[in-house]
């Protein structure tokens, strides 16, 4: 039962990372991950709203109606979100600014509606939370990512911090939206060669334990 | 009697080869490029180079990575590299060609499949990305040399910073007639037609000379390995425009030969838009994508922000050739058009 709790969390994670393999949310992704420290806020405000609505849809799924569920997910997001968006603009004007119209319109995020529907909606509260934290924390990962390998190749700066004479030689094109996609695509295509070895290496290791299986029998 | 061969079409072949086809347009560019060493010494050389080199070598290393056949020997690839060193000015540092010429093989090209898969002309969405990536490299223009004064390798001071290597920046740094192209009709008077003509200006390494890409497009349309409808049209496009835009500013004849022989257009509408893959496969469809090319790159040219507008016309109208493709049908080996009124 255990291992169930900790399956739903890393699920977000690794198995069914928004951003690589479920190719959720992709446009804040690629709008926002200019630099580094952008893709880490986005995530950081999605993780929070995500959490928070997949925990109050999860305690109100017998509540809502079954007909106007999709309004009252969007309501319960949205207040989260106006949460997030006021204390950003309070205490971070800055990263405020830098997300721009990308904050609000995490109402309409396609990864919270997903996994409001696909999960809060029919499962107990605290896997609910579970499974905001684990997917919130794969999109904040595969966020900051993609915004240090832009950041780094566009810029020549590590979260802000100019790496050597690096910016003299940086790429603009990077942290444009061209470049944007170009990395996008280059990092999911990593992410599924990847996924494929560790795929065959575990059919490999599963297909010698059934043989050494059939053996002793 | 003799034996049944069974095999599908098509079943008419000729000794053409894709190394056969390439190699001619290499020959082709041979004009473009000694202008180009002549005008600005043999850092030019010494670029593409440079560009045919890493172009050839990112093809072998990606099919060695994906563990495919390897597919050098079909030169295809030496075109590419070619085709973008001659779309560089002389004044970047060396490591532009060799990212470009990777970023065309590998993105454009291989990732989508290698020769004949790709979607877009592989060096001229590799300018873009150079475009994109270094403006100030790519838009930055200096002087031809001057040979008497020993100039022939004044320009190897940009191989590490580009044109901040240069001691004198400011002396060498010289406008393209394009860049001021929309500026007033007296500059388009005042415009140096016969160095345009021939070479003798500032620009990228290939596309200078007009006459040197002109002895190679002839060359290639003599050979039958382009279509003359592509160049025909792009060229008299921007013309036609040309004329239109001069004759709204009260001179109809001013702005046609600086259009037609500054920047790239020469390069472009022989060489770059006269890829195969990335062409309609009908003759119309050839007049339409041609049309395209020559209306954006006007429209670029005399009201967009960047100077020149050859590179993104050609880009687009490969985009939109799947779109020709599904309006133009070619018409079959053989069919005959059908009556009016007769049998379905």
């Amino acid at each position: 039962m255990r291992n169930n709790k900790l399956n739903i969390l890393t699920n977000g994670v690794v198995k069914s990372n928004p951003t690589f393999r479920l190719v959720l949310g992709t446009c804040p992704t690629l709008a926002v991950t200019t630099q580094a420290l952008n893709g880490l806020a986005m995530g950081a405000a999605v993780t929070f709203v995500l959490l928070c609505s997949n925990v109050m849809i999860s305690i109100l799924k017998n509540v809502i109606p079954d007909r106007v569920r999709i309004p009252a997910f969007v309501v319960i997001i949205a207040t989260f979100v106006t949460v997030v968006q006021m204390v950003m603009q309070k205490f971070l004007p800055s990263l405020y600014e830098a997300l721009g119209v990308f904050l609000p319109l995490i109402v309409v995020n396609c990864i919270i509606l997903a996994r409001a529907e696909a999960f809060a909606s029919c499962n107990p509260v605290l896997d609910s939370a579970l499974d905001g934290i684990g997917m919130g924390f794969g999109f904040t990962l595969s966020l900051t990512f993609i915004g240090i390998v832009r950041e780094l190749l566009g810029a020549g700066s590590f979260f802000g911090l100019p790496i050597g004479s690096l910016g003299n030689v940086s790429m603009t094109v990077f942290i444009l939206p061209a470049g944007g996609f170009l990395v996008y695509g280059t990092l999911m295509a990593l992410v599924n060669f990847l996924t494929r070895i560790a795929e065959n290496r575990k059919y490999e290791k599963s297909a010698e334990h059934i043989a050494s299986a059939e053996k002793e029998a | 009697m003799g034996k049944f061969i069974v095999s599908s079409s098509p079943h008419v072949a000729n000794k053409r080869t894709v190394s056969g086809i390439m190699l001619e347009v290499l020959i082709a560019l041979c004009p473009a490029v000694f202008v180009s060493v002549y005008v600005f010494g043999f850092y030019a050389l010494f670029l593409e180079i440079l560009s045919v080199g890493a172009a050839v070598g990112a093809e072998c290393l990606f099919n060695l990575i994906m563990k495919k056949e390897q597919t050098y020997k079909d030169c295809s690839a030496m075109v590419t590299g070619l085709l973008l060193a001659l779309n560089l000015p002389v004044s970047v540092p060396f490591y532009v060609p060799i990212i470009g010429s990777a970023f065309a093989i590998i993105f454009v090209k291989m990732l989508f499949g290698g020769i004949g898969k790709n979607f877009a002309n592989p060096a001229i969405a590799g300018r873009i990305f150079l475009l994109l990536a270094w403006a100030s490299f790519m838009t930055s223009f200096v002087e031809p040399i001057n040979w008497d004064r020993g100039g022939a390798f004044k320009y190897f001071a940009c191989i590490l910073e580009g044109q901040n290597g240069l001691k004198d920046v400011a002396a060498i740094t010289t406008a393209t007639p394009l860049s001021a192209l929309r500026s007033s009709v007296q500059y388009a008077k005042d415009l140096p037609i016969w160095k345009m003509f021939l070479g003798y200006i500032g620009g990228s390494l290939g596309e200078t000379s007009a006459l040197a890409v002109l002895i190679g497009g002839a060359y290639l349309i003599v050979r039958r390995i382009i279509d003359w409808r592509i160049p025909l049209t792009f060229i008299g496009t921007v013309a036609l425009f040309a004329l239109i835009y001069g004759a709204a500013k009260g001179n109809a004849g001013a702005f046609i030969l600086p259009s037609l022989f500054g920047g790239g257009l020469f390069l472009g509408a022989f060489f770059m838009a006269t890829d195969y893959a990335t062409t309609p496969n009908s003759k119309w469809g050839l007049v339409v994508f041609a049309f395209g090319c020559g209306l954006i790159t006007s429209l670029i040219r005399f009201f967009g922000n960047y100077p020149e507008g050859v590179s993104f016309a050609i880009l687009l109208m490969n985009i939109c050739t799947p779109l020709i493709d599904k309006a133009i049908h070619p018409r079959p080996f053989g069919a005959v058009k059908a009556k009016k009124g007769g049998a379905k």
